[in-house]
């Protein structure tokens, strides 16, 4: 019975594989009938998940088990009951105040976080003295790292039109920015070309038992 | 000649001082100070016959337990993750190369917690010179003063996508990232998704907004009809145009394939956190010959949406496009403060590296909370 479940699964395995596979033509049946499969499938799964792996252990089983140590549960839960009140229009209303919450933290968080990261952070690993190198390779790198952050700065810099002295900054800043966005555009293309080897891999040996 | 006298004599016994001091081997263990009394400080100064150290703690059954072992003749170790207001008990012991012979030091420390982690003063200063700046700016722009905003050519696309829509009849489709809510990059694409509304409305241009989170969806349905509103047209707004697909990531991807297969949108805006799906998204929408604007603030997923849209926001371009295209005095201000911050890291690493370079190792320890 498990082999015969096992071949199953890897039948519709390789059936909805070679469905998506066939987008790659254009749009058809098949690939419409995997989609809304996949779709359904997948939001179904994620309730299931939401409910199990999240309310019921973080929530219900804590105010239930242990209400002293876990009123301050009783916060988030009537958020979230607050959010639910979308589903009638005359309490529509109720339903902006979580939302407001939750931005407004994230945007806090957020700030907090970039600043440390992306200013203070920026700011002190840039801070080097290129001519404590002993290799000129080395003072090379270090010396382009400081052209390429500080003008890359410049380039987000709105307040000033790109023209005359100031448009070298900004033309080296967009320079700095196209290389890496290159070198990250290979690099990913890579590890793509490897879950498509992936994917033949399945077919070739689960499924046709062509590879060994 | 009496003071000739004192100064010989302190001269003396600095130079005995520093000659035992050689000899002198040294371990203390203390409380690391400005901090939320989760760590302690160990520094040791050993002769140089020893080749090896092993430092240890004191277990609850006062066993010693190896918690250190790099060697060196003399240096510092912080140890991290401890409880606070609790007394520990250390002891080092340094090792000749042979193993045969060794000494131990010992010691012993109290965590205490402190009221302000120090290490956190830059960020402190620079954040109230920043939020100053966007306050300051702010306030400007309320009183009228005229803020300059340069062009921003992804942004300007915006009003010619939504243009050619309505030329076609056909839809806008905007898809606010595949993060949620508590994502600031997401709050930025809704920020454009309001302005995107409020002109789709004008143009009287249907706007289609899958999201992957039941939180996104509410949010983004707020502030299309936000947009309607603004844009005088309420009775327009249809909700079931706002819509959640799935959580999942790629089920997310194929169900907006799909969408823009079927209903051939004539502009496609792709503004807020992307991840592996940017490439999957963006050629499908080239290939419906879509108009297509993109924007994250994701470098990895950057390059996707370069080589295969018409209009890219690159990074900080996201979180200035609301401001722009609003051009909203309270976050025109607020972009300008912002820049004052970038102007300001320019300065600051300007300088930092004269100091490193004259040799002033303070102006980069103040900013690695180092002082």
């Amino acid at each position: 019975m498990a082999e015969l479940m096992k071949t199953i699964g890897i039948w519709l395995s390789a059936y909805f594989t070679l469905s998506i596979f066939s987008f790659l033509y254009k749009d058809n049946p098949f690939y419409k009938l995997a989609e809304q499969i996949f779709v359904g499938l997948s939001a179904a799964y994620w309730l299931v998940y939401t409910i199990y792996n999240i309310l019921i252990p973080n929530l219900f089983n804590k105010l239930f088990t242990d209400f002293a140590n876990n009123w301050i549960l009783l916060i988030p839960m009537v958020l979230g009951i607050m959010m639910l009140m979308r589903m009638f229009p005359k309490l529509e209303w109720v339903s902006r105040y979580p939302m407001a919450i939750m931005i407004g933290t994230t945007a806090a968080i957020a700030m907090l976080l970039s600043f440390q990261s992306d200013f203070l952070s920026q700011i002190a690993a840039t801070i080097v003295n290129p001519f404590k190198f002993s290799s000129p390779v080395d003072i090379v790198g270090t010396i382009l790292i400081i052209i390429g952050t500080i003008c890359g700065i410049y380039f987000f810099y709105f307040s000033k039109k790109p023209e005359g002295f100031y448009k070298i900054p900004s033309k080296v800043g967009i320079w700095f920015l196209m290389v890496s966005f290159g070198a990250s555009f290979g690099y990913t293309v890579m590890a793509r070309i490897s879950l498509l080897i992936g994917r033949l891999d399945f077919l070739l040996r689960d499924w046709l038992h062509i590879i060994k | 000649m009496k003071n000739l006298h004192l100064i010989l004599l302190f001269l003396l016994i600095g130079i005995f001082a520093f000659a035992t001091s050689e000899g002198t081997e040294t371990y203390t263990a203390e409380d690391a100070p400005w901090d939320d009394g989760t760590a302690v400080l160990h520094r040791w100064n050993l002769s140089a016959k020893w080749e090896f150290l092993s430092l240890q703690k004191a277990d609850s059954l006062g066993v010693y337990q190896e918690i250190f072992n790099e060697f060196s003749p003399s240096g510092q170790f912080k140890e991290t993750g401890l409880n606070p207001d609790t007394k520990y008990q250390y002891r080092l012991v340094a090792y000749n190369k042979e193993r045969s012979d060794s000494t131990s030091l010992f010691s012993e420390t109290t965590t205490q917690q402190q009221w302000f982690a120090m290490n956190k003063l830059p960020l402190l200063i620079l954040l109230v010179i920043v939020c100053s700046s966007v306050l300051y700016y702010i306030l400007s722009a309320r009183k009228g003063k005229e803020l300059f905003i340069r062009r921003i050519s992804g942004l300007d696309s915006i009003d010619e996508a939504i243009g050619r829509a309505t030329e076609k009849g056909k839809p806008i489709l905007f898809v606010p990232g595949i993060s949620d809510l508590g994502d600031i990059q997401t709050i930025a694409a809704l920020n454009i998704l309001n302005q995107v509304a409020m002109k789709s409305a004008e143009y009287g241009t249907e706007i289609l907004v899958p999201c992957r989170f039941s939180m996104v969806m509410s949010a983004a349905r707020e502030t299309v009809k936000d947009g309607y509103l603004k844009a005088g047209k309420p009775d327009a707004y249809k909700e079931d145009n706002i819509f959640y697909v799935t959580d999942d990531q790629f089920g997310f991807v194929a169900g907006v394939d799909g969408i823009m297969l079927r209903e051939l949108p004539a502009a496609n805006f792709f503004l807020g956190a992307f991840w592996a799906e940017s490439l999957i998204l963006a050629e499908t929408g080239f290939t419906t010959g879509a108009i297509q604007t993109a924007g994250t603030g994701q470098p990895h997923q950057l390059p996707f949406f370069v080589v295969s849209c018409d209009y890219t926001l690159i990074g900080e371009e996201l979180y200035a496009a609301s401001a722009y295209l609003s051009r909203d005095p309270q976050q025109l201000g607020s972009l300008k403060g912002q820049d004052f911050g970038k102007l300001l890291t320019i300065i600051l690493i300007l300088a930092g590296i004269i100091a490193e370079i004259a040799g002033l190792g303070w102006f980069k320890n103040f900013f690695e909370g180092v002082f």
